[in-house]
């Protein structure tokens, strides 16, 4: 009788980007339940429950108003500043929240990891579907003030570029998966990343156009505006309002850069975190 | 039988102290060989990974050249001192991380029981955990709904199923994981002192689950515990492991008494030797009709003399175990004035069956001589009790906050 092949071999060894998608097939069960997981855990235990989804956005979109549009004068257009700036901190939220929970992956699960194998992308793949969830909680709240801003008479409208909405949330998603996978991979030998992500985060906010319209930079300070220009998520940020609000400009080229930029991030993520999860049980 | 499981040359390198300027340095002249398509040029340093002694070089080898080959349906056991390399071993075959130099190839899944309870979530249920669990060990949602009762069963946790687990006794979370990891059904299964959880009850289904599992439907088990009566239990051949290599692979009787006499160079004394010369007391030997020293079978101790002391004389021997109680005292005072030695000038001490229950041991030999004199030989000899079938009951006797044993029958006439 002839042996069965070999089923899989264990060795130092291995291709420089090895996803096997019919092993993460195989343990899709997994990703839903840690997704399950994250988003049941999170409020268990605490009285307002998913509200804290709300409450956090809301205020982040409140103090910018105050400070950003009535104390320093932003001007945003026709769109009424509150708005404007809820649509900008949902999606960077959504960014943020990914980036900051993968690049903890390593770190975080040492214990799970250091004693069963399961193919360790699935985790930071589960934190980039159960923020979806958080991000969606924070769409409502905007579609909620939309309807009120819009009844109450303000001019805004959505246009058609919406249905290409669902492909700016991928790719802010696979943006922030792509960069915490390098991030979460580098941090496990050398922790001096950590500190690096934590203010890193707060100043690529300033450069990503949340707050403020990507004009208004081209405008008020033209030596910077490659600052933000080079940077992919300002495209997003900016296109989403354009989707939403009917502000802004929508550039085709920023897009395309981005989805580029996405692709090899997202494509040395996974050559890093590969490379990595196979050893980083000795050195976490 | 075939092979599903072939191991060769495994080696692990560890790099010792910590991660700081001075690994950034190390990686980077990896690297740069690397890139000019060199060998990693500290693959060829590293010292074998003996703990006690002072290390050489920054890196160890905590697996050198391992080769093995599992056959389907075997249930191998691997036993080895602490630090020889098993948890490496095992990590490694479950694929926790990867082996420097070497392949394991395998034709079959591969599922571990290393700890139980990996990726329990305080804040889920019961019920919600063993999905969990059962995910992360590699089951999928319908095979964990197929035996959720028998799980939730076996646990003996039923009340408490729709409970947060962060309101578990220790104890229930522990019978809670390893139900989950009973359950697995991989090709190769490899256990890690899991017996050890619960109760003693608990204990008991556990061992009867893992003979089961073992025996029952021919599945490959690797076993890894120090617990010997279970591996000679449950193995049908063993390695051992001593500082990351295979000294022994077969039989397990025989890999059993290896492992026992693994470091016995350093600590036990069977043969004690008076070092001074005027010493009426030559040398003291202890002995047994086996190598080891199993309960049960003989234990004697043989006294050789340099000469006859003065007047009568007697020999007390005290029996200390390892947290210096005097488990048993040997007096021939209790037999006869006088001891004699014959033309060779022995004395032997003999009993026929071992008392002595499983652990190490040291004696305190007196020499009394010419009314009240003495000659002290104290912690002369070492040596290590294995728990042997004392009843001659085919079975090991239990061990229950005894000391010794002692021969009994029963009867109902």
């Amino acid at each position: 009788m002839k042996e069965n092949p070999w089923l899989y071999t264990i060795s130092s060894k291995q291709k420089l980007l090895h996803l096997n998608l019919k092993e993460i097939w195989q343990y899709r069960d997994l990703l839903v339940l840690f997704v399950k997981r994250d988003v049941v855990t999170v409020y268990k235990q605490t009285i307002l429950g998913p509200l804290w989804y709300l409450i956090q956005p809301l205020f982040t979109a409140l103090t910018f108003t105050l400070i950003f549009n009535k104390v320093a004068n932003i001007e945003t257009g026709s769109v009424p500043p509150f708005l404007f700036n809820l649509a900008g901190i949902s999606i960077w939220n959504y960014f943020k929240n990914c980036l900051t929970a993968t690049s903890d992956t390593f770190k975080v699960n040492a214990n799970i990891f250091s004693k069963v194998y399961f193919p360790r992308v699935i985790l930071p793949m589960s934190i980039v579907i159960s923020n979806l969830v958080k991000f969606g909680i924070s769409l409502l709240i905007f579609f909620g003030f939309y309807v009120y801003y819009y009844t109450t008479g303000a001019s805004i409208s959505i246009n058609r570029w919406l249905i290409l909405f669902p492909v700016l949330v991928m790719v802010m998603g696979l943006l922030g998966l792509g960069m915490g996978m390098i991030i979460s991979s580098l941090v496990t030998k050398y922790r001096d990343l950590k500190f690096l992500v934590q203010f890193g985060v707060q100043l690529l906010m300033y450069v990503s156009a949340v707050m403020y319209p990507l004009a208004l930079m081209r405008d008020k300070l033209p030596r910077f505006a490659w600052l933000v220009e080079y940077n992919p998520l300002a495209y997003v940020i900016e296109a989403a309002r354009y989707m939403l609000l009917s502000d802004g400009t929508l550039s085709i080229n920023g897009l395309i850069y981005t989805l580029v930029v996405t692709l090899v991030i997202l494509f040395f993520g996974l050559i890093i975190f590969n490379k990595t999860e196979r050893t980083f049980v000795d050195t976490v | 039988m075939s092979v599903i499981l072939k191991a060769s040359n495994i080696s692990k390198q560890y790099r010792l102290g910590l991660i700081g300027t001075g690994t950034l340095s190390h990686d980077l002249n990896r690297w740069w060989h690397k890139l000019r398509g060199k060998e990693d040029p500290y693959l060829r340093v590293g010292d074998s990974n003996d703990r006690s002694t002072k290390a050489e070089s920054d890196y160890v080898w905590a697996l050198r050249d391992v080769d093995f080959e599992v056959e389907k349906g075997e249930v191998l056991g691997i036993i080895g001192k602490n630090g020889a390399g098993k948890s490496t071993l095992l990590k490694i075959l479950s694929r926790v991380t990867t082996p420097t130099i070497g392949e394991i190839k395998t034709r079959g899944r591969i599922a571990s029981l290393l700890e139980v309870g990996t990726g329990f979530h305080p804040e889920l249920t019961g019920r919600e955990n063993i999905f969990l669990n059962g995910a992360i060990l590699g089951m999928n949602k319908s095979e964990i709904s197929n035996k959720l009762d028998e799980i939730v069963e076996f646990s003996g946790c039923q009340r408490y199923v729709d409970t947060p687990v962060k309101r578990y006794s220790s104890g229930m979370r522990v019978r809670l994981a390893f139900a989950v990891a009973a359950f697995l059904e991989p090709d190769i299964l490899v256990i890690d002192e899991v017996l050890a959880v619960g109760d003693a009850e608990f204990q008991k289904k556990a061992v009867g689950k893992m003979q089961d599992i073992s025996q029952g439907d021919g599945r490959t088990v690797l076993f890894v515990s120090h617990n010997m009566a279970a591996v000679k239990r449950l193995c049908s051949r063993t390695i051992v492991l001593e500082h990351g290599e295979i000294v022994y692979n077969g039989d397990t009787d025989e890999a059993i008494n290896k492992y026992l006499s693994i470091g016995e160079e350093d600590h036990d004394v069977m043969h004690y030797v008076s070092k001074d010369e005027n010493t009426h007391v030559k040398d003291i030997e202890v002995l047994s009709e086996n190598k080891t020293f199993l309960t049960g079978s003989t234990l004697s101790f043989k006294i050789n003399m340099n000469s006859k002391p003065k007047g009568d004389f007697n020999i007390l021997i005290g029996i200390y175990n390892k947290k210096d109680e005097k488990v048993m005292h040997l007096s021939s005072k209790d037999f006869m004035n006088s001891l004699e030695m014959n033309a060779k000038g022995e004395i032997v001490c003999h009993l026929d069956k071992n008392p002595l229950i499983q652990g190490s041991y040291y004696t305190n030999i007196v020499l009394q001589y010419n009314k009240d004199e003495h000659e002290k030989h104290n912690e002369c000899l070492r040596f290590s009790v294995v728990n042997g079938d004392f009843f001659n009951t085919n079975k090991l006797p239990r061990l229950e906050k005894i000391n010794v044993f002692v021969d009994h029958s029963w009867s109902s006439n």
